[in-house]
This record gives structure tokens, C-alpha cells and sequence, in this order.
């Protein structure tokens, strides 16, 4: 079973309840958590997991043979991703734009291009206690974040409850997060900025037609519009959890709230029941 | 020989545009002919990444030599250094003074990118 836990923008709660809910599941069944917010995965703060292993996501990116190209420019128009330039007397790659299309490899009429294998990010895995850990990490000034999180989701087993922490928005790294799950956790903030990011994150996930329900972080502060929408568009609020200074000194400490608040688990667990009702 | 500048409207009076791979207009003049042409950067502006290197692809396609711009990144200054069109950047006035500075050598050429990229 997978669930992702998204929302619609940053510092929500995401993390906390992602942490959390796969603590609480790891303690009676197989539990993996895969950290797919790759530009800053921050679920280990609280998990604290051991890394085991490390390996490389890597592309293959072309490298010109200035001897053998003829500047014919085929490669260059196959580009989508302005990789490549032709001058008129020379060619020109610029690696850290290209895609790994492969486009370029095939037209070469001259042989003239070879791959070179370049990292852009990581996946390390490990144990969290009883937690089966995985989070992908994007080099700094790189932008191939989908594909990295692609590398992470690789490490889902089938026989796991795998909780799938989600990149923040709605851009395509949240997309490749959310595919292919078999149910959605939005957590969001009553308030207006919460309402319209919620709203964003809720026409994504219609239009990529996946269930999900709702997480109220802070529910008892702010305003009535989170719970007036869902109720209007016939979404579950799945949980609110009330603004709590031991949750926010737990956050802080880096330590999870169900450690510190035992009183947690019986409504993480009761989050889980509601999910596997959906699914 | 020719000279491009960015530009942020089709004028030789519109301000020297700062931004390089995004700026909206290119302003050539060729010394030959004393003739200005007016280029539209709007398939390059709106690319998703590389709008500076496509953009200096295409001046240097229209027989460039010189660039006179706000500033330049890493990844438009190597294609412009590959075509060996010269760079100058820093410009703030209007297009036809940078051409006057130009012409009587108040300008100073560089020699690497001035700016990280995504400024472009
Ligand atoms: S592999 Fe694809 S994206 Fe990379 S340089 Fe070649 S054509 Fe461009
Ligand atoms: S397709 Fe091959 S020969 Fe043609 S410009 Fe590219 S590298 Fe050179």
C-alpha cells in the first residue's frame, strides 16, 4: 500500500505527519518511509535513521569528439532542452542542461558523440528503528528532481506500507511523487494562504484521478474556510490536529510528536483506518 | 560590423534591457551600412532553461561581433566566447547612447561572466 503525504506549499506539516504516522504503523506492521522532497529532505531530523548504503543517480550526457564532428547540427535540433549549440564552426554541450533523452546519440551521422556518466543526486538507505528509510538528495544546482525521486520510489516493496513524503507545490517533482499511489494525504492550514494552495493541490490530484482526504494542521487556529471548502467539495478531513506548543517544541528538538505525546497514536492510528477505508 | 544590444522595446531611444537570455528585444546595428535591424527575443525568452545560450546561438547566427548588455551568465558568455563575439555589459542608458559610448571606446569588454547564471 502506498500513501503519499503532500501539500500545497511548504512548512505545513508534511514532514510531521509523514514521520509520525510511519512510526506508528512501523510498530505493528512492515513500514517503509521514502523521502521524495529530494531539493531538502528533512524527514531523517526526526527518524534519525542509520544509511546503510548510498548510490548514485547518474545520466548519461554527451561528450563531442571535435575530430570526428562535422557541425552538421543534427544533434542540436533534437535537443528539446537547449543542451547543445552548433556555431558554424564548432559544436558546443552543456551537461548540466541536458535530460538524458539520448536524442543526441541516436542522429549522430559521424559518431562523434560518447557518453559520459554524470551524478545528479543520491539515494541513501537505511533503518529508523523499525522503519524500512530511503530519501533521494538532488545536488545542489541541479534540476533533475523527478528523476531522482523516480530513483527513490524504485525502493518500494510491494509487501510494505510505503508513506511517500512529498516535495511541497504542485510542479512536476510533486507529480512524479504522487503517481502511481494508491491514496493521498493533503495537509494544509486553516487559513487563506492554506485554502489556496489546498486548492491547487486538489485540482492536481483530480486531474491525475487519485483518492485523497485532508490532514488540518494548527486546526483549532485560524479561520473556517479549509473546513467550509471541504465541505462543499465533499473531501474527508481525515484529522485536525490542534495547535499544540509540546508538538511545536517537540518539531523543534527535532523529535517526533508521538514520542513526546503518546496521546498521538490512537489518532495516527485512527488517520490510517480512514485512509485504508478509501483505498 | 555588427552590434547588438538588448533591448526592452523595439527603439533605438528603449533603455539597454539588463537581463541577457531574457531580455525581450535585440537591437542590431551594422556599422557597414549604418542600418539598424530589430530582432524579437520572444522564442528564447520564454524557454523553459538555456535562454541565454539560445539567444546567444542566434546573434551569433546573424553575423554578431559585439554584445552590449545589462549582464551575462556563465552559460551565454561561453557560447559568445566560442563564437568570438566580444561582451559588454553594465550599460544602463538608452540603446543609441550605448552605441555613441561604443564607438568612442568608453565601454569596457569582459572577460568572463559577471553574473551566476539563471540571471541571464
Ligand atoms: S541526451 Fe537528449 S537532452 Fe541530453 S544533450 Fe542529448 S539530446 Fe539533449
Ligand atoms: S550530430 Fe554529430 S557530427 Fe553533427 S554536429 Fe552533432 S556531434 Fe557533430
Amino acid at each position: 500500500m502506498k500513501i503519499a503525504v503532500a501539500s500545497g506549499k511548504g512548512g505545513t506539516g508534511k514532514t510531521t505527519i509523514s514521520t509520525n504516522l510511519a512510526r506508528v504503523l512501523s510498530l505493528a506492521q512492515k513500514t517503509q518511509y521514502l523521502d521524495c522532497d529530494v531539493e531538502e529532505p528533512n524527514g531523517h531530523l526526526f527518524l534519525k535513521p542509520r544509511i546503510d548504503k548510498t548510490a548514485a543517480v547518474t545520466i548519461g550526457v554527451p561528450a563531442i569528439d571535435e575530430n570526428k564532428c562535422t557541425v552538421c547540427g543534427k544533434c542540436r535540433s533534437i535537443c528539446s532542452y537547449n543542451a547543445i549549440v552548433a556555431l558554424g564552426n564548432c559544436t558546443l554541450t552543456f551537461p548540466e542542461l541536458c535530460h538524458d533523452c539520448g536524442g543526441c546519440f541516436r542522429v549522430c551521422p559521424s559518431s562523434a558523440i560518447s557518453e559520459v556518466r554524470r551524478t545528479v543526486g543520491e539515494v541513501e538507505t537505511g533503518r529508523a528503528d523499525k522503519i524500512d528509510f530511503v530519501q533521494g538528495r538532488l545536488n545542489v544546482g541541479e534540476v533533475l528532481s523527478p528523476l531522482v525521486i523516480r530513483h527513490v520510489k524504485k525502493y518500494i516493496q510491494p509487501d510494505s506500507i510505503a508513506i511517500i513524503d512529498a516535495p511541497p507545490g504542485t510542479s512536476c517533482p510533486v507529480v512524479q511523487s504522487v503517481k502511481g499511489t494508491d491514496f493521498v494525504v493533503l495537509v494544509t492550514e486553516p487559513t487563506p494562504f492554506g485554502l489556496n494552495d489546498l486548492k491547487l493541490a486538489v485540482d492536481m490530484l483530480k486531474t491525475l484521478n487519485l483518492p485523497f482526504g485532508v490532514v488540518v494542521n494548527r486546526a483549532d487556529s485560524g479561520d473556517r474556510g479549509v473546513f467550509d471548502y471541504c465541505s462543499s467539495e465533499l473531501i474527508d478531513v481525515l484529522m485536525n490536529i490542534p495547535h499544540d506548543r509540546k508538538i511545536v517544541e517537540a518539531y523543534s528538538k527535532g523529535e517526533l510528536a508521538i514520542d513526546v505525546i503518546p496521546e498521538l497514536k490512537p489518532e495516527y492510528l485512527n488517520l490510517f483506518t480512514r485512509i485504508k477505508e478509501r483505498i | 560590423m555588427k552590434i547588438a544590444f538588448s533591448a526592452s522595446e523595439q527603439s533605438v531611444d528603449a533603455p539597454v534591457d539588463a537581463r541577457f537570455g531574457r531580455a525581450h528585444y535585440f537591437m542590431i546595428y551594422d556599422s557597414g551600412s549604418g542600418e539598424w535591424q530589430q530582432v524579437e527575443n520572444s522564442p528564447n525568452l520564454n524557454a523553459v532553461q538555456g535562454a541565454g545560450i539560445q539567444t546567444a546561438e542566434m546573434l551569433a547566427g546573424k553575423g554578431v561581433e559585439a554584445v552590449i548588455t545589462g549582464h551575462c551568465g556563465p552559460k551565454a558568455f561561453r557560447v559568445l566566447k566560442a563564437a568570438g563575439i566580444k561582451v559588454y555589459t553594465g550599460f544602463t542608458g538608452s540603446v543609441s547612447a550605448a552605441l555613441a559610448a561604443y564607438q568612442s571606446n568608453e565601454l569596457s569588454e569582459i572577460s568572463g561572466p559577471d553574473v551566476e547564471g539563471h540571471w541571464q
